[in-house]
């Protein structure tokens, strides 16, 4: 019965699992065993590794028949073949429909009517209030301090036990033009509430893995001069309005001279911010060192222009949760987008 | 019959289901309590002439109960609705409880008190914003962290920052940066212009370049439709360029009327892009809306 049941085992499957071949003395006969289905540890380890080793030897082989015929390509001047692109998430994420297309009349009508388009149009300068939520401790207050240093013109009011609507009331006549709470749960920041001014929409994110600027290794100490921002990977139409919203924190002249550059990066619908400060260096790449059989040996020095960074400032990761039109309003809020849980039964799919 | 002795006996002696010992009494748990302790005098089990008040969805009932309904046990308690105002209970609860016991109407003008007191307290808070604890099962708060450590991995933050700030260098976004080779700075500025185009019509409104989020993307996805789209549209001029603008308007460069740098000159020949490089469409807009051009560059 065992026997029956390795042969049938042996026949469904594929020729790529570790099998081998065992020649019996009938040669019609020949059992297909899994290397994984013998016995003796010494014997099966060794089966085992000598599979691999066969694979490795078959997969250099590929290799070296693939870059032979690319170089033989390029030598005769012909096309080199089609490199092989891996499959990565990205590649194949899931058709988007609300996916921002440059030709999209409607999408800069809408820029123009938004709730950001005075601050990003300049008209006004950006106005930053951050405060925490009721009960504050542990990393909260040093982190504030350092997205004080990186949000320029942001102050920090301490969050008494006023109501969350009464503070933006209370922002608004001062002529604020965005809120920032800072939400601790168990002695660690945990969510970012971010709300713009006068009436614009309330972004929940929730914040993870904080790194603060004293545990990077060679941080650098931002200057005061305005940094300039970088949005990346903001893709789909609700991408666009958060990429524009944190576009509406940061004033829109930065100061080049100092340097500084913050990003936010979006990638698999986390939002990853860095701070940094850069500099254009110049690199000299010697040419033709590849070619180790040209004896005329190649002098030529490329210089190629390159941008290294230091990083300051701190370093988190955000995920929304929530946009919610208006202002902050819980119960009677118009939810522009809200997470749930059956958005993320597909790996695939991603809505920034 | 109803022998209110020993019925009393009974129960404290033998077994009440309805009495709780704790540290530091008996407490009574039936719901016709008018104060809560197991005693002689306020178990409604042993007293065959009992009132209580009992509190329904905020509005309060006196209860009675009399010996002359004791073998009904169905209609044993008559109820009468108090009003919300303390004053007028008080004078309802002394009109019907006339001539009873005066402990027992002192005691239940003391409930009445404490349940008043405490129906404000909740209509307060229930007024006041309380913060509502969600809880995130453990299996998504997992699934999220490791979520992200594999998109920190693919994201590769600081080579895309590095090209970035490249292709803004290529750009000219930077007019005075001081930390370089000039004439390397210039030789590849230099290279740059042979290769891409600059941007004559727009030199007063030109765009302050921000790090292009969708279009950036979406034009490195669709380049074939972007082939198709500019074919349509007869576009004379195509830049290649790596890196988009930002189709905002108005935002002004700073810019300054520098001599030194080769790369704000105008320049005449225009070149059409070969088709390997990457081809993006800058969209430019004017102050009116109406006026909506579309230049590629």
């Amino acid at each position: 019965m065992a026997k029956e049941k390795k042969r049938k085992a042996a026949e469904e499957a594929v020729d790529g699992d570790d099998y081998i071949e065992r020649e019996d003395k009938n040669p019609k006969k020949q059992k297909l065993i899994l290397a994984s289905q013998i016995k003796n540890k010494e014997k099966r380890s060794a089966v085992y590794a000598k599979l691999k080793h066969e694979k490795r030897v078959e997969k250099r082989k590929k290799i070296k028949a693939r870059d032979a015929a690319s170089k033989q390509a390029l030598e005769l001047g012909e096309e080199p073949p089609e490199k092989m692109v891996p499959r990565t998430i990205e590649n194949t994420r899931e058709l988007d429909e609300t996916v921002c297309r440059p030709d999209d009349e409607e999408l800069f009508a809408g820029n123009d009517a938004d709730e950001f388009s005075a601050v990003l149009k300049q008209q006004t300068a950006p106005k930053v209030l951050i405060t925490t939520c009721r009960f504050n401790s542990s990393r909260g207050p040093a982190f504030i301090k350092e997205l004080l240093s990186v949000i320029p013109n942001a102050q920090y009011y301490k969050r008494g036990t006023y109501e969350l609507k009464k503070i933006v009331e209370y922002a608004k006549n001062k002529e604020f033009t965005s809120i920032i709470v800072v939400h601790t749960n168990r002695r660690e920041p945990d969510a970012l509430l971010l709300i713009g001014l006068p009436d614009g929409p309330t972004a929940h994110f929730r914040l993870s893995n904080l790194v603060l600027r004293k545990d990077i290794k060679n941080h650098g100490n931002p200057t005061s001069h305005e940094p300039e921002l970088v949005l990346n990977n903001f893709t789909t139409r609700l991408g666009h309005r958060v990429g524009r919203m944190i576009q509406s924190l940061f004033p829109q002249v930065p100061n080049f001279r100092g340097r500084r550059v913050v990003t936010f990066h979006n990638q698999r619908d986390f939002i990853f911010f860095r701070h940094h400060r850069y500099v254009f260096e110049v690199k000299e790449k010697k040419e033709g060192l590849k070619d180790k059989k040209s004896k005329a040996s190649q002098g030529k020095t490329e210089k190629k222009a390159i941008a290294r960074l230091q990083e300051c400032g701190p370093r988190f990761t955000l995920k929304l949760v929530s946009l919610q039109h208006g202002t902050f309003d819980t119960k009677g809020g118009e939810f522009e987008w809200v997470h749930k849980a059956d958005m993320d039964t597909s790996r695939r799919r991603f809505f920034i | 019959m109803q022998n209110d002795d020993v019925i009393w006996d009974i129960i404290r002696h033998h077994h009440c289901s309805y009495m709780a010992k704790i540290q530091t009494g008996n407490f009574c748990r039936n719901p016709y309590n008018v104060t809560g302790i197991c005693n002689r005098s306020s178990c409604p089990l042993a007293n065959s002439r009992y009132a209580t008040i009992r509190d329904h969805d905020g509005i309060f009932y006196l209860y009675m109960k009399t010996i002359e309904r004791a073998h009904m046990p169905n209609k044993l308690w008559e109820r009468v609705k108090l009003p919300k105002n303390y004053m007028k209970a008080l004078e309802i609860i002394d009109k019907h409880l006339e001539y009873w016991p005066k402990l027992l109407v002192h005691k239940i003008k003391q409930r009445l008190t404490k349940m008043t007191q405490y129906r404000i307290r909740m209509v307060k808070l229930s007024k006041k914003v309380r913060e509502k604890i969600m809880t995130v099962p453990r299996k998504e708060v997992k699934r999220e962290s490791r979520r992200e450590e594999k998109a920190l991995r693919a994201a590769q933050i600081e080579n895309v920052i590095e090209k970035e700030l490249l292709e803004r260098l290529n750009k000219g976004v930077y007019p005075d940066i001081c930390n370089y080779d000039e004439e390397i700075f210039n030789k590849l500025l230099d290279k740059n212009k042979e290769e891409e185009q600059e941007e004559e019509e727009e030199e007063a409104e030109v765009e302050y370049v921000e790090g292009d989020y969708e279009l950036e993307e979406e034009l490195e996805d669709d380049i074939e439709d972007m082939g198709d789209f500019l074919k349509a549209n007869n576009f004379d001029d195509i830049e290649g360029d790596e890196d988009d603008l930002e189709e905002q308007p108005t935002r002004k460069k700073v810019k300054k009327a520098s001599v030194s740098y080769p790369l704000k000159q105008d320049d005449g020949t225009e070149k059409v892009r070969r088709k390997d490089k990457k081809v993006i469409v800058e969209v430019e807009r004017d102050e009116d809306i109406g006026n909506r051009q579309h230049n590629v560059m």
